[in-house]
Formats: C-alpha cells, structure tokens, sequence
C-alpha cells in the first residue's frame, strides 16, 4: 500500500532509483497486492523485485530465500540425492539455474561439515563436491575469444566456495571423440556438419554435452551429477519433446532422478521456476556469466517463446505443464539404484519410501537410443527385432535409433549412414551394437531372483 | 532436413510430379513438401483415408454411419471422399449427412444451403434436426433470452451434445466428423497446457464412445487441414466458410498460432504431436475416469444432469444464468506488455468446432 503512493516511506524510494520506474508499473498493474510486511514471517519488509513478475512485494528476503532454499532441500532429501558417502559433480554453464545449484549444494555441503566437526564420533564423512565446465567453443568458433574470460572467470567463482575446496573440470564438449584433441576435434566438426536439420543440430549437441559430463563424472570418481535444470526449463523440454515425437520417452527426462546414466543425474531444481532462480541471483548477488549463442531457429526457440508467451498469460502455466508431464509414469530408472549403502541414514531411508512414487512394472523398457539415450518404445524398437542377424554398422544404427534422432539428426539418405556412423563418438556406437546385449542383461536382472544358476550359460 | 525440397532440386531439367514421375507438378504437398501434379495428390489423399479407415478397422459392412456435416470444409471433403470410398472400396456402409440447425438467423441458413446442394452433388441423403427438436430452443430464442454475453456457453454445451443427441435420435451405428490432424495436434497440446491427464490419455483416440450408445470417429485423424482446403480448392467443392456470428471473438488461439508456425517449420510436426500423445505413458487407471450418465437424458456426465441438461432447466425455469461458469475474460495481464496476451486465449475458439 505504502508503495502505490509516491511518498512512501518504506525505503522503497531507494529501490526504485534502481530499478527505474519499474516499481511503480509493477503497483499500478494490480499484479500486487502490496503489504509493507511480508506475508510469511509478519514482521520483515517484504522485497521488491520489479520485475513485473507474480509474487513480488509478498515476501521478506530472508523467507523467499528460505522457501527457494527449502524446495531445493526438500527435493534431495525426498529423494537421497546427495548421502554422506557420494561425491557429487554439479554440472555449471554459468547461468543462473546452474549458479544457484551450485551455491545450494555448497551450502548443503557447509551444514555437513559443521555437522561433521561438531559430532563426537565423527562417524558421518561429508560428501564431496566437484565442478564441471562444458567448454563448447568447437561448436561455436565465435566464442573461442569468450570463452578464455569465461573460463577463469568460472574458475575464480569456484575458487572463492571453498572451503570445503571443490575440483573444478573444464571439459572441452569434443573430449568424448578421444584423447587427440585435434583429432577428436576434427571429428566433432564433421559430425555436426553432417547433421542438415538445425534443431537436430542443437539436440545432438545437447547429447554430446551430457555423454562429455558422464565422461568427467566417471573418471574423476563421482557418483552424482547434478544439473540446474528448473521448473520453466522442464516446461519448454515437456513441448519440445511433444512436439518431435518423443511422448513415450518424455516422462523419463523430467523426473527428479535420472539413473539411466552410468553416473545417475539429478535435478535437485526441477520445482523452482526461473523467476525465482533470477531474484535469487539478484538478492544474493550470484555472479553468472551468458555466453552468446549462435542464433537458433529451430524448434527449441519457438517452443521457448510460445512458452514465454503462455507464461505472460498465466504466471503458473509452466508449473501445470510440468505437473501434467509428472502424471506420466516414470520408468524403472527414475530413482537412485538402491544400494546396500550403510551410511544411508535411518531417517532417509523412511523419507524416501515415504516419497517413492510407484512404478508400473509392465511399463518399463529396455532399449535406449544410442545417441539421444531416449527409452525406445515398443513400436520404435520392433525394426530392430526384424534385424535379426544382420550386423552392418549402418542398418544398425537406424534401427537402434528413435524415430525423432533419425528423422532429425541421422542423414536422410540411407547411402551416407555408414560415414555417420563412422563419426559418432565410440559410446554411441558400441551402445547401439550391444543394444540387444543391454536389454538381455536388464531382463536378467529383473528375474535373477528366480535364477538358479549364476551365469549366461544356463540360458 | 526440415524440409524435404533438396530431392526434387537433384533432378535437373523440365521438374515432374515426383510420384507419377509423369506430369507437371501443380502444389506442393503440406505434408511432405512433395512437387506432386493434381492427379497424385487425390490418388495419395484419398489413399491415404482409406488406409486409416482399414488399418483401424473403423467400419463394418452394412453399418448405418452419420457424417457430421457443418457445411464447413473438413465435414464437406469428409462426406464426399466417404462417399467416394465407400463405392471404390464397397464398403457397403448406408451413409448419410446429418446437419444440425441451431436456430440462428442468417449464420446456418447459408451453411445449410450448402449441405442441401452436397445431398444432391454426393448423392447422400440429408437429415436436417434442429435446436427446436433436440433441446426444444433455438439459439435465437436463448439469445433472446440471455443477451449476448454467455450465449457462447450453451453454443459450446449444446453444440457437443448435438450430434450425439441426433445421432442417438435416428438410430444410427457410427457418427464420423472432421476433426483433422491439426485439431487433434491442438487438443494434445492444450490438455498438456491444461494439466487435463484423463483427456489427454483420450484424446487421439481414432474411435471414441465405444462403451457408449453411438461410437465416434475421426477418419481424418492423420489428415492436415492444408491438404483438406487444397483437396477442396482442387475438386472445386463447394464449402461453407463458417465463423459463429454470436463470438465475434472467436480468433485463432495461442496453441492454433503455434502448431502452424511449427508446420511452417517442420511440417511432421503435427504428426508427431499425434504420436507423442499416442505414446504418452498414462496409467491404465487414469485412462479410465468413472463416467456415469445424465439422469435426464442418458448422455455421459459425470454429474447427477449433464451440463446441457442444467443449461435447459434454467432456461426453461426463467433462470438462464444457471450453470454458467465463471466469466471469461479479465486475465490479470500485465498491462504494460503488448495488450494482445490479455485479450488472446490459448484455445482456437470458445465455442468452435473442436468440439462439436
Ligand atoms: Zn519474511
Ligand atoms: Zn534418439
Ligand atoms: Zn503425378
Ligand atoms: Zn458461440
Ligand atoms: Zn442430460
């Protein structure tokens, strides 16, 4: 109220020399109804952010850091995300999403080792926690200038949370195609070049950046990946996918764990919106560096700005897009493989059963396509049974693909496959040939119980 | 490729239908960018149908099958391709058109004229049922009665409920309409939007209602709209353009707007819309919502009275606001964007022929 008049008194006169005239739109548009405590602990000045955004003016700094810090925690411990034992590798663009993981996750890993030192037994380790930089400069030569203040620039953030001291990994995104880094350049090039459809272009890159992460996080000793990934960023992913074909895999992407990766990948965001992950970057001043993209014109951007367009419309729309896409069924690998762990606490062990969400067994698959690493649906995978016996890398290739990877990324004419093939990083490769070796293992797993003897032989 | 034109570029000289290999080509097919001449098209079109009428198994021989029909250009092209089909394939189906006459003065007057030519020019008989007969009301008289503000609730309730209630009326086996590919690609996307989980397990479903009296079908679930106006402008058929004149605000919606610049940029994408939403893994459970029947009249409702049936009473009690939902309009936008996120809906239209 005090800020609707143009005396207020609140010290809002401060804020708005910083924010132009923003606060007063923000009053004017009825958007807010401002009270001058905030509405949650009833005796701090509420914050304005001015930026237009629903929510704002409602809540004192300290309670809408809470409630943002509190859906971040409330995700990792209802899921074991991170236990005293793992080490976790927090995946860092320089965004904002990414620096607001990461400053979580350092000040989870704060609590623990101020737990640690203030137990006598000392019988709880702290987890570690390492960072990675996906440096893709070779995919956009425009950023190579960029990239070097990037870099250091990430490095010096990184230097300053410690203690506890973080490893950081600056991963050039070619790394997977071998350790001759103008070899496995070269490849790399020619890999996205061969790749026509821009949106294609873009999603093979997307892929190519995890496979790079997974890399880093196995041979660095972690067990955790965690990604930034937030609630708007999840909504634009719920549409794209719809939109490319990718309904059936589309629930396995957006769930809070991912452990279809060797390395289970975590989404300890996946409940906060962007706008949120921005105030808290402003409210806490957290640094993030934007790397200029190429511009893109594919899919990904229009599904973005329809999203942008739906968020205008209704503030909670990217919220209902993710619910609707939470009612999916989750797969099988949707949570953290169980473990006979002993350092699992009590207390999380019953939180998680009390969270875990039940899977329907006849639903699971066991098929992944080989480069966007999507389950296959029945009806995507039933070429590759028809392929019996034949083991050309080609035909392969295509069967063991989804359909949305080889309408978009794999060339169009079948002739070229073979060469395509040749330049996709080894993992892929050797995952689409083992395809049929995978599922037998996974269908393994599931009966060994009924098994009576230990080996393949018996089959 | 987003799309497919580098084929056709490859060959040089005087360019060729790429089916026929024969003819000039005359158009260029929206859903695959194919250069294909007038002949192909209608051969591909057309094939095209009958494959989803066969690979579904959406008729059987000697059914009595209702085709909606609007006078618009999806139920036009639909009514002469069945019937088209029906002869080339002997299906042996006894089709006929079934309009419905809302009572609105010079609105279904001119699209009734058109069904009325399409009975000669398709040989297909018409039958003709009104508001008056289904509801006891005609639009006009409910407009009358209410004013213009929320005619486009019982425009949108008993428009739905129409063409079950007639088809049920005249004992038929089948109801078919003209939802094409691009209607079901915006319903898949709006119940995402939505949060709506049951219908989106539901909603590209080919045959639907059949647990119920009369079974409906959608033959032109894989059809583009675009392929249906240009088999239209080709064949020279003759259509009615309709809008409702009760909603003059009827625009395109935000999710129409973007499965269109989406077919601009990769014309599969409706399809695969299709698809995802054929794919989604949705519990069997939630597949299933507890539907009874309206106590009044036997249509499927989840309430004591269908909706229409609620709409009815209060109208003929004096009481027309009953059953009228919250008022539409007033989103709380922010007035300093562009104006038009206010005053837009996601949907196409409010009482349009998504769910008719
Ligand atoms: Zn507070
Ligand atoms: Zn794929
Ligand atoms: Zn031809
Ligand atoms: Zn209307
Ligand atoms: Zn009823």
């Amino acid at each position: 109220m005090a800020c609707n008049s143009s005396g207020c008194e609140s010290g809002c006169n401060g804020r708005e020399k910083e924010n132009g005239g923003k606060t007063e739109e923000v009053a004017v548009a009825g958007g807010v109804n401002q009270e001058s405590v905030c509405v949650k602990c009833k005796c701090n000045e509420p914050m304005v952010f001015g930026d237009g955004g629903s929510e704002d003016g409602r809540f004192c700094a300290d309670c809408f850091r809470n409630n943002v810090f509190g859906k971040f925690r409330l995700a990792v411990t209802s899921h074991a995300m991170i236990t005293p034992s793992d080490n976790v590798l927090v995946a860092f663009s320089g965004g904002s999403s990414s620096r607001v993981a990461l400053q979580f996750v350092h000040e989870l890993q704060i609590k623990a080792l101020k737990n640690y030192e203030a137990s006598r037994d000392r019988s709880l380790p702290v987890f570690g926690v390492g960072v990675a930089f996906v440096d893709e400069s070779a995919a956009y030569p425009s950023l190579s200038t960029g990239m070097v203040d990037a870099i250091t620039w990430i490095r010096s953030t990184v230097a300053d949370l410690s203690p506890p001291e973080k490893d950081l990994h600056v991963v050039p995104i070619e790394s997977v195609f071998g350790s001759d880094s103008l070899e496995a350049r070269d490849r790399f090039v020619k890999l996205l070049d061969s790749v026509s459809d821009e949106t294609g272009k873009e999603d093979l890159l997307l892929h190519l950046r995890m496979l790079s992460l997974q890399k880093v996080a196995s041979e660095n000793g972690y067990n955790r990946l965690v990604l930034g990934s937030c609630t708007s960023r999840l909504a634009s992913h719920v549409l794209t996918a719809t939109v490319k074909g990718r309904g059936y895999s589309l629930s396995a992407d957006i769930q809070h764990v991912d452990a279809r990766w060797k390395v289970p990948i975590e989404l300890p965001l996946r409940d906060c919106v962007w706008q949120e992950i921005t105030r808290l970057c402003h409210l806490d001043s957290l640094k993030t560096v934007e790397l200029a993209r190429h511009p893109q014109s594919g899919i990904n951007d229009l599904v973005s700005s329809f999203v942008a367009l739906l968020q205008e419309e209704n503030p909670s729309r990217e919220c209902t897009i993710v619910r609707t896409a939470a009612k999916l069924t989750p797969f099988y690998f949707n949570k953290i493989p169980e473990t006979d762990d002993s350092c699992v606490p009590l207390a999380t062990q019953r939180r998680l059963k009390k969270f875990n969400l039940k899977y329907d067994g006849s639903m699971t698959t066991e098929a992944f396509c080989p480069i966007c690493n999507g389950p296959l649906n029945r009806s995507d995978s039933s070429d590759l049974n028809t392929l019996d016996g034949c083991l050309e890398t080609d035909d392969v290739l295509y069967a063991a693909c989804c359909s949305s990877c080889r309408f978009q990324i794999l060339p169009q004419d079948r002739s070229s496959l073979e060469h395509f093939g040749s330049l996709l990083p080894h993992h892929m490769i050797s995952q689409a040939k083992h395809q049929k070796v995978n599922s037998q293992a996974y269908l393994r797993e599931r009966i060994k119980d009924c098994l009576l003897l230990d080996n393949e032989e018996a089959v | 490729m987003e799309a497919g034109e580098a084929k056709s570029k490859k060959a040089g000289g005087p360019r060729l239908c790429c089916i026929c290999n024969q003819r000039r080509p005359v158009l260029k097919r929206p859903k695959t960018l194919q250069q294909i001449c007038r002949e192909c098209f209608y051969e591909v079109f057309e094939e095209e149908i009958h494959q989803v009428i066969v690979v579904n198994r959406l008729f059987k021989s000697g059914e009595r099958v209702a085709i909606g029909a609007s006078g618009g250009k999806d139920s036009t092209v639909l009514a002469y391709v069945l019937s088209e089909l029906n002869r080339r394939h002997s299906y042996g189906l006894d089709l006929f058109l079934l309009s419905i006459d809302e009572g609105i003065t010079g609105y279904r007057d001119d699209s009734l004229e058109t069904v009325k030519r399409n009975e000669l020019q398709y040989g297909l008989p018409l039958q003709i049922l009104s508001y008056k007969d289904l509801y006891g009301w005609t639009m006009d008289e409910i407009v009358k009665m209410i004013g213009l503000k929320n005619n486009c609730t019982f425009c949108g309730v008993f428009r739905r409920q129409a063409l079950d209630r007639g088809a049920a009326l005249l004992k038929v086996d089948k109801l078919v309409t003209g939802h094409n590919a691009d209607d079901i690609a915006e319903t898949v996307l709006l119940n995402i939007l939505r949060g709506d989980i049951a219908r989106l397990s539901r909603c590209t479903s080919i045959t639907t209602g059949e647990d119920g009296p009369i079974p409906r079908c959608k033959p032109f679930k894989y059809t583009y709209e675009k392929e249906i106006v240009m088999y239209a402008y080709f064949k020279k058929l003759d259509y009615f353009s309709t809008e409702c004149i009760y909603s003059p605000n009827a625009y395109r919606g935000f999710a129409r707007e973007f499965i269109k610049d989406l077919e601009r940029l990769r014309p599969r994408a409706i399809l695969d819309i299709i698809k995802s939403g054929e794919d989604f893994r949705i519990a069997t459970t939630t597949k299933m919502p507890e539907q009874g029947t309206c106590e009044r009249c036997g249509y499927i409702s989840s309430q004591k009275w269908c909706k229409a049936c609620v709409l009815l009473e209060g109208l003929n009690r004096g009481l027309p606001k009953m059953g009228i939902g919250r008022a539409r309009g007033g989103i709380n936008g922010d007035h300093t964007r562009e104006t038009k996120a206010g005053s837009k809906s996601i949907e196409t239209k409010q009482c349009g022929s998504l769910d008719f």
